[in-house]
Parts: structure tokens; C-alpha cells; sequence
């Protein structure tokens, strides 16, 4: 019987010929991620059991990117047991700030992740690295602890939705509006326990931002990951970058899947996911009744250069709403490098949004742009539950950079028409 | 292994975000976070919640982040169990590996009242709502994960070698 990508990914790595959906293996890990947040129960646990040394020193990335620059003396305390770990581990893939950005912009872009890997992250986003044709995975803190210490960890074998992706995306659509359709369409379980693998004629004009924003958001459907084939447009992102030498998998042409979703993407249209929950969505054109209080623009969902120039191509020139704030937060720091370098950073301010150092803040509600009761947000980041983003009574819609910058010029939920 | 105590109840799709808020995870120490479990869905959980408690939900409970904390202050706050119709994978992950007993099982799921006395028997996977007097079989665990919950954890399973072997 054929095998998925991903399923032949965890054979490879369990050193199997084959497996199958259901099947409890043993996988090797060629990444084990975790952050600022997880990575210090993670240390609590690896020590708790006795364990002396990391499996391998380049494997185990640690990232701070939640709550830092620290936003309080208990967020520097874990900063700080994170930091004493990497270095007595002599951990080399260590993101401390300065270096640091989000995990899952810049894992990618320093070419630490790679096609043909099995990863794990103590992050539910880490899903995010199926877009360079990788099989990985959110865990918790203990699976972090156990995948650094021994270099595997236990995978069930999932079953795949097969989405076949036809058509171009409309010039005011990006992948985060591909990726909230599919959500409104099968909904925030829809996926759950299974790969969504994407494919499709339609993945050869999705950029790899796009891609790596799709699979970001696969575990907002429930799914244990998601993955997009290997093709020029992956290779040529590797390129120079990937540490590691890709390799390719392809799904077999008689693998099985449960079932096949078709997406035609010339006919998706400017999505926003509306409170409380991701798969909550409905076309941007009808919410113009929906006023907000402030605009976030960043995360490991958009936080890419390709985001910061949707809302920057947007933006220039420009003034934010009165009364409105908006936040703007590069995902990486070559990513607010780039920003500064090519003028966006003095447009922003000139349109008055702020710009922030990378980091997850907001999204979580960390810190960085916090609601009051009452107070709306439109937000370019992955998840609008209850309190996500601040005080219970707050809300959060979730929407593409450019809904996101076209919203914070009028002060309602706008979706951006072209000039 | 079992337990006995109330039933609280809640809906589907409870997310790890309400189940204890990120405002509050610069710390890692689980009591300090266990006094705001549940707190944006049911503030008054934890001054009513006592050992043995069973909490009851539909599907998707434990959808969202990857934090453990999330498994670990329903722990941490004696809630001897969670039963719902399905759970988010990663929070089913987290509860097994940090030794929260949870049970998928639809119907329990769905006529278990709030308030109500439950007993659940882990060995046999029955569920007893004690304030009907009905019974529930709910779905058992693959021996491989019998493995981790009887070792106390992943880790401890580890070191048994009963895991990832």
C-alpha cells in the first residue's frame, strides 16, 4: 500500500520499509525545538530524570522569543534557566536576543530546518517546517525533554487530507487567506490526529512564505502537521541557507488518504476569522461594521519580509486611523534589518505605527500590545480564543497583512482592493 | 487506579488559553499556576474544584498551544480526570506523558450533568455516573501508552526502557 509524504518521512526516520496510518513507531529527530516558555519545564524534567548530556549538541535549537526583551523579572528568570542550560549543553543553535526571532520565521531563514527532516518542537506551531517538505511536530515540554535527551521520540502514524490546491491567488490574497478558508471550511478539528498534505498545481505559484504561513496554521484544523512537496521554488529557498543537504520525499502515487479537499485558489477572497474561534470565518467585505482599536502585524503566522511588504506597500505614505493603534513586529532580525535597510521602518512611523524587536508578545497575550475589556484587535496572528490577546472581554480577528494594513488605515475591517 | 468526585462541565473546543492564560506563564511552578486553571472560562473553578473532581467536555478540549502547563494545573488543582468526546492531540500527548488520566467517550461526554457524582475506573475504562446510576465504557489506551500511564510518565518509561525501545 503507498505511503503519504509524511508517512514516508517517519518510515525513513523509524528505519522502517514502510508504514502505516495507526502504526506506533519510534522515530530519530533531526531538530528537537523549544522556547523561552517550554524549554524551562522542559530542563526541570531532563534533570528530574537524570539525565546528564543532550543526544546531540547541533540538534537541540532553544529560541526566546516569548516574552523577550523580558518583560518582567519572572519572564527573565526563565530566560535566564534557558540560557545556563545552552551554555553548559553547549548547545549551538541557541537564539538569545539580539540573535533571536521568532522560532518559526527564523529556524527557516538560518537554514536550521530542512526538506526530509523530523522535528519536534515544544511549540504547537512547529508544524510550520512542513512547508520546506519536512514532517514536524508540536510536542509538550516532556517529549522536549526526552527527544534531547535520546534523539527519538514516539510517533502514532497518521492518516492524511489530501488538498489539492488548483488556480493563482487573487493579488490581494495571501497564503493566510488560503490557509482560513480551508479552517472555515473543515473546521478547528477538522484535521485532527491527521498530516494535511497540500498539492496541486496551484503550489508552484505559492512563495514560500505563503507555504511556510499554510502550515503554520495546519495545527488551527487539529492536524498533527502539515507538508508541501519539494519543488524549484523550496530548492531555490534552500539554497545557500539549509545546513543540512534536503532530502526529497514524495508521497506514492497510490498512497491513501482519507479524503481530498479541493481548493481552487483564484477563488478565495480577503478572509478574516472572527471571535473566538479560528474556524469562525466570513469574506472581510461583509465586517466593515466591525471597528478596532488596534492592528497587529507580525507573528510566526506574518511576520515575514513578504508581510512586512504587503503592509509597508499599504501603509507608505499613509496615516493610520485616529484613535488606532498599530503594531508592526518583524518576525526575525534580519527581517527588521531588512526593514530598516530598504526605508519601510521610517514609512511605518511616518504612518504612524510603531515597530517593534521581534517577538511573540501580543499574540499570546504577553505583553507588547495588550487589550482592555472591551477593545478589538485585528491581528495578522493565529489565534482569536477567549482572552487570547488581553483582558476576557477583548476580541481578536484574525485576517492576512494586507486586510490587516488596509483595516488600520480606515479603523474597521477593510479588505485591501488595488489602486 | 480510580477516582470519584463531581462532575464540572464544559463545552467543546476548550483551548489551552483558558485552561490556564499565557498572562501567567513567565513561571514554570505548576501551583502558582494551578490557582488559575480554568479562569477565563469558569472563574470559580478553582475555589470549588476538590480532589477527585471529574471534568466533562465535548470535542477538541485541550485545542491550541503545546503548553504542558495546561494538563499540569488540572493536575495540580486534584482533578482526578478529564472525560471528553475527543482531545486536541498535543494536550492528549502532554496528559499522558505528564500522568493526567483522561478518557474519550462520547456518550459519558455528552449526558454526564454538572454536579453530578462520577466514579471512574481507569483499569477498565468504565465510567459510572453515580447520580444515575449509569455506566459508560469509554475507549482504551494502546498497551504502549498503558505503558507510559502504569511507569508514571514518559520519562520514568524511559528509564524502564519501556518506551522507544
Amino acid at each position: 500500500m503507498g505511503m503519504t509524504m509524511s508517512q514516508k518521512i517517519l518510515a525513513a526516520h523509524a528505519g522502517l520499509d514502510s508504514v502505516a496510518a495507526g502504526q506506533l513507531i519510534s522515530a530519530k529527530l533531526d531538530i528537537v525545538l523549544g522556547n523561552d516558555i517550554t524549554t524551562p519545564v522542559a530542563v526541570n524534567e531532563f534533570k528530574k530524570a537524570g539525565f546528564d548530556k543532550v543526544f546531540d549538541k547541533d540538534k537541540v535549537a532553544i529560541v526566546l522569543d516569548h516574552f523577550v526583551p523580558n518583560k518582567d523579572i519572572k519572564a527573565a528568570e526563565q530566560s535566564k534557566t534557558c540560557r545556563e542550560f545552552a551554555c553548559s549543553h553547549c548547545i549551538s543553535h541557541f537564539y538569545d536576543v539580539g540573535k533571536m526571532g521568532i522560532e518559526h520565521a527564523l529556524l527557516p531563514e538560518q537554514g536550521v530546518v530542512t526538506a526530509g527532516d523530523c522535528i519536534i518542537g515544544a511549540d504547537s506551531h512547529t508544524c510550520t517546517y512542513g512547508a520546506l517538505g519536512a514532517f514536524s511536530t508540536g510536542v509538550g515540554s516532556t517529549d522536549m525533554a526526552a527527544g534531547m535527551a535520546t534523539g527519538t521520540a514516539w510517533f502514532k502514524v497518521p492518516s492524511a487530507i489530501k488538498f489539492n490546491l488548483t488556480g493563482k491567488l487573487p493579488s490581494n490574497c495571501s497564503g493566510k487567506d488560503v490557509i482560513l478558508t480551508i479552517i472555515g471550511r473543515i473546521g478547528v478539528d477538522g484535521a485532527l490526529y491527521k498530516s494535511m498534505e497540500f498539492t496541486g498545481e496551484g503550489v508552484r505559484g505559492l512563495s514560500m512564505d505563503d507555504r511556510l504561513c499554510i502550515c503554520n496554521m495546519a495545527v488551527e484544523a487539529g492536524a498533527k502537521n502539515g507538508i508541501f512537496p519539494v519543488d524549484d521554488v523550496t530548492l531555490a529557498y534552500l539554497k545557500g541557507r539549509s545546513e543540512r543537504e534536503p532530502v526529497v520525499y514524495e508521497a506514492d502515487a497510490d498512497a491513501v488518504y482519507e479524503s481530498v479537499v479541493d481548493v481552487d485558489l483564484s477563488a478565495v477572497t480577503p478572509t478574516v476569522a472572527c471571535p473566538h474561534l479560528p474556524d469562525n470565518t466570513r469574506p472581510a467585505s461583509e465586517l466593515h461594521d466591525v471597528g478596532v482599536d488596534q492592528v497587529v502585524i507580525g507573528s510566526c503566522t506574518n511576520g515575514r519580509l513578504e508581510d512586512m511588504e504587503a503592509a509597508w506597500r499599504i501603509l507608505k505614505g499613509k496615516q493610520v486611523a485616529k484613535g488606532l493603534r498599530c503594531i508592526i513586529i518583524p518576525a526575525t532580525m534580519q527581517i527588521l534589518r531588512e526593514c530598516v535597510e530598504r526605508g519601510w521602518y521610517t514609512d511605518f512611523i511616518d504612518a504612524g505605527a510603531v515597530v517593534s524587536t521581534p517577538t511573540c508578545g501580543p499574540c499570546l497575550g504577553g505583553y507588547m500590545g495588550i487589550l482592555a475589556a472591551g477593545e478589538r484587535c485585528i491581528a495578522t496572528t493565529n489565534r482569536n480564543f477567549v482572552g487570547r490577546m488581553g483582558h476576557v472581554d477583548s476580541e481578536v480577528y484574525l485576517a492576512s497583512p494586507q486586510t490587516a494594513a488596509a483595516s488600520a488605515l480606515t479603523g474597521y475591517i477593510t479588505e485591501y482592493k488595488e489602486a | 487506579m480510580n477516582t470519584k468526585g463531581k462532575a464540572f462541565r464544559y463545552p467543546d473546543n476548550v483551548d489551552t488559553d483558558v485552561i490556564i492564560p499565557a498572562r501567567y506563564l513567565n513561571t514554570s511552578d505548576a501551583r502558582e499556576l494551578a490557582l488559575h486553571c480554568m479562569e477565563d472560562i469558569d472563574s470559580e473553578f478553582v475555589n470549588r474544584v476538590q480532589p477527585g473532581d471529574v471534568i466533562v467536555a465535548g470535542w477538541n478540549f485541550g485545542c491550541g498551544s503545546s503548553r504542558e502547563h495546561a494538563p499540569l494545573v488540572i493536575k495540580t488543582c486534584g482533578t482526578g480526570c478529564v472525560i471528553a468526546k475527543s482531545f486536541a492531540r498535543i494536550f492528549y500527548r502532554n496528559a499522558i506523558n505528564i500522568g493526567l488520566p483522561i478518557l474519550e467517550c462520547e456518550q459519558a461526554a455528552q449526558e454526564i450533568e454538572a454536579g453530578h457524582e462520577v466514579a471512574v475506573d481507569f483499569d477498565t475504562g468504565i465510567i459510572t455516573d453515580v447520580t444515575t446510576g449509569k455506566s459508560y465504557q469509554a475507549q482504551p489506551f494502546p498497551p504502549f501508552i498503558q505503558n507510559i500511564i502504569k511507569s508514571g510518565g514518559l520519562l520514568n518509561s524511559l528509564r524502564e526502557g519501556s518506551a522507544n525501545d
